[in-house]
């Protein structure tokens, strides 16, 4: 009984501020912390408010970026890891240890110090090299230097749950379909993709949000491109108003939507898988 | 069949190519740049001027501060976790009946993957000015202030991070015997002796995952100090973005940064031997 009470005041911890800042967010008043009745027009304001627009679409734009390439690049190394041995495969367990474990702050930080000073060492040599009368091409940190920093952790983290997957998998339907003469092509399309999509699927969403809610790596990456968690974090600093909270919201209520989906589409596989 | 070798050797190495690239360009070069940043000297306008020098590890006591900040809240903001997480872990895992586990677990876990950004500034409004202060006046009790201090860090903190703590903890538990317990009830163990002798040695490996979980991710923790410790309480990153973004002192922040680094991978390896240490100790003395 003791413990139910206890679970639910947790529960209360947990929800509560979440459901102050959608509460204020409904606020008819202009000040953030007088509630005075109930309306939707601090969600026009933010929708219809350009700086808004932007933020949310470089968000976007970065966040399918990195859940795209570190799907992607994260699947092919933990297959590759997983055949190999040696010195080789403690390098690289090594470095995915490293990359999962240093700070956000330090990446963002070493990226920018690393790629300003070579930017400054290759611009002018571009600028050299370049055709007269043709505008050179400067190199500056933008929308490539952000997802370039989170696919470091989000690909890290694909390659940890793609072989936790594999490690799990039944073997015997490997050598199964190689005794039956499939191609290796063929066995991954039809027997090792099908079950470690799951994991793909998951590392596919769980990147997208990691890289969709990152402050401090864009921070510090992003040049003068601004996210929607870098424009929420400047606003709050010149003051919270019931806009910052409609924005707050929808920023909840897209993160939840996605676990959501991800939640009926693993769902859904395994449904299918056991029905056939 | 050799030949068969050879092209694996070839597949493995173009499927580890991107993989590889990304490690050398986005990790290794720039933590080698913020190495070689850290002995230079900062040039006048701001930035970095080459040199070698220890100038910039001599003078990180400028900033101990923000160490000993970040050395104490860190791993207190980590027990604190704990101690919350633990009873609903275990309340979760061996309470709640099997229909609503599930959900009750994914209920806690959410709030992680939403923005923290968002959720810990819900607390500057609930600790600041209008908040509980303004309900503790009506109860009699005036000027409590309680934004930026160090107890509001660690509400945040605990906040933010509880969803990390509880699910190791939640697994390790799950996976609990329950013959175990009823076995030493059986034998007339108290409940207390029972949790201290069975459930809480076999949920260690919980307890070591999760702690390391919460205190990684806490070394480097900006946004929870930056809300609501409002300039008086602040860990290492606070420095980092003043260092690199408004003193720009580029070469003492590679200095607290290459520090930073060296705290987590001595602290990490060494609780890591520890825990690995204990567990296999643990292993034999149950046999």
């Amino acid at each position: 009984m003791t413990m139910r009470i206890y679970a639910i005041a947790v529960f209360l911890f947990l929800y509560v501020p979440i459901g102050i800042i959608v509460l204020f967010s409904f606020n008819a008043g202009r000040h953030a912390s007088e509630l005075r009745g109930l309306s939707v027009q601090w969600y026009g304001k933010a929708l219809s408010n350009a700086f808004v627009g932007d933020a949310f679409f470089t968000s976007l734009t970065i966040a399918l970026s990195v859940a795209v390439l570190s799907s992607l690049m994260g699947t092919t190394a933990a297959l590759a890891l997983q055949r190999m041995k040696g010195k080789m495969r403690v390098l690289f367990d090594g470095l995915i240890y490293v990359s999962v474990m240093v700070p956000g702050i330090v990446i963002g930080i070493a990226t920018l110090v690393a790629l300003v000073t070579v930017f400054d060492f290759l611009n002018p040599l571009l600028a050299a090299l370049w055709p007269e009368g043709i505008k050179p091409p400067k190199l500056s940190m933008g929308y490539a230097s952000v997802i370039a920093a989170h696919t470091l952790f989000t690909m890290s983290l694909v390659i940890i749950l793609v072989r936790a997957r594999i490690a799990g998998m039944d073997r015997a339907l490997i050598e199964a379909s190689m005794d039956l003469y499939a191609t290796p092509w063929r066995t991954f399309y039809q027997v090792t993709l099908p079950q470690i999509y799951p994991a793909i699927l998951a590392g596919f969403l769980l990147s997208f949000t990691f890289s969709f809610d990152d402050f401090i790596i864009s921070f510090f990456v992003a040049g003068a491109n601004t996210t929607l968690p870098i424009y929420i974090f400047a606003s709050i600093r010149r003051g919270i108003t019931p806009e910052v909270n409609a924005i707050g919201t929808m920023v909840l209520a897209a993160s939840l939507f996605l676990l959501m989906a991800t939640q009926f589409l693993l769902r859904n596989k395994k449904n299918r898988g056991t029905s056939e | 069949m050799k030949e068969d070798s050879q092209s694996n050797r070839w597949l493995t190495a173009a499927l580890l190519a991107p993989t590889s690239l990304w490690f050398l360009v986005m990790l290794i070069f720039p933590l080698i740049v913020i190495l070689v940043f850290s002995f230079g000297e900062r040039a006048a306008v701001g930035g970095y001027a080459g040199g070698f020098t220890f100038e910039q590890y001599a003078n990180l006591p400028s900033r101990l501060k923000a160490f000993q900040n970040t050395m104490i809240i860190a791993p207190a903001g980590t027990l604190l976790c704990l101690l919350v997480a633990y009873p609903l872990a275990y309340f979760l895992a061996v309470k709640v009946s099997r229909q609503y586990k599930l959900i009750l677990l994914v209920l806690v876990i959410v709030p992680f993957w939403t923005s923290l950004l968002v959720r810990t500034y819900a607390w500057i409004f609930i600790l600041g000015g209008r908040g509980i202060p303004t309900l503790l006046e009506f109860i009699g009790f005036e000027g409590v202030r309680l934004i930026n201090t160090q107890g509001a860090v660690l509400v945040g903190i605990v906040y933010g991070y509880l969803p990390l703590m509880v699910f190791p903890l939640f697994v390790s538990l799950e996976k609990l015997d329950k013959t175990l317990l009823e076995a030493s009830s059986d034998l007339g163990g108290s409940p207390f002796k029972t949790f201290l002798q069975v459930t809480l040695p076999l949920s260690m490996p919980g307890i070591a995952t999760g702690c390391m979980l919460v205190f990684i991710l806490l070394m480097g923790e900006f946004l929870i100090p930056a809300f609501l410790g409002g300039g008086k309480v602040f860990f290492i990153g606070n420095a980092l973005v003043d260092l690199f973004l408004q003193s720009r002192n580029w070469p003492f922040g590679a200095a607290v940064s290459v520090t930073l680094v060296a705290i987590m991978l001595i602290t990490v390896s060494l609780y890591m031997r520890l825990t690995m240490g204990g567990k296999s100790g643990r292993d034999q003395s149950l046999m």
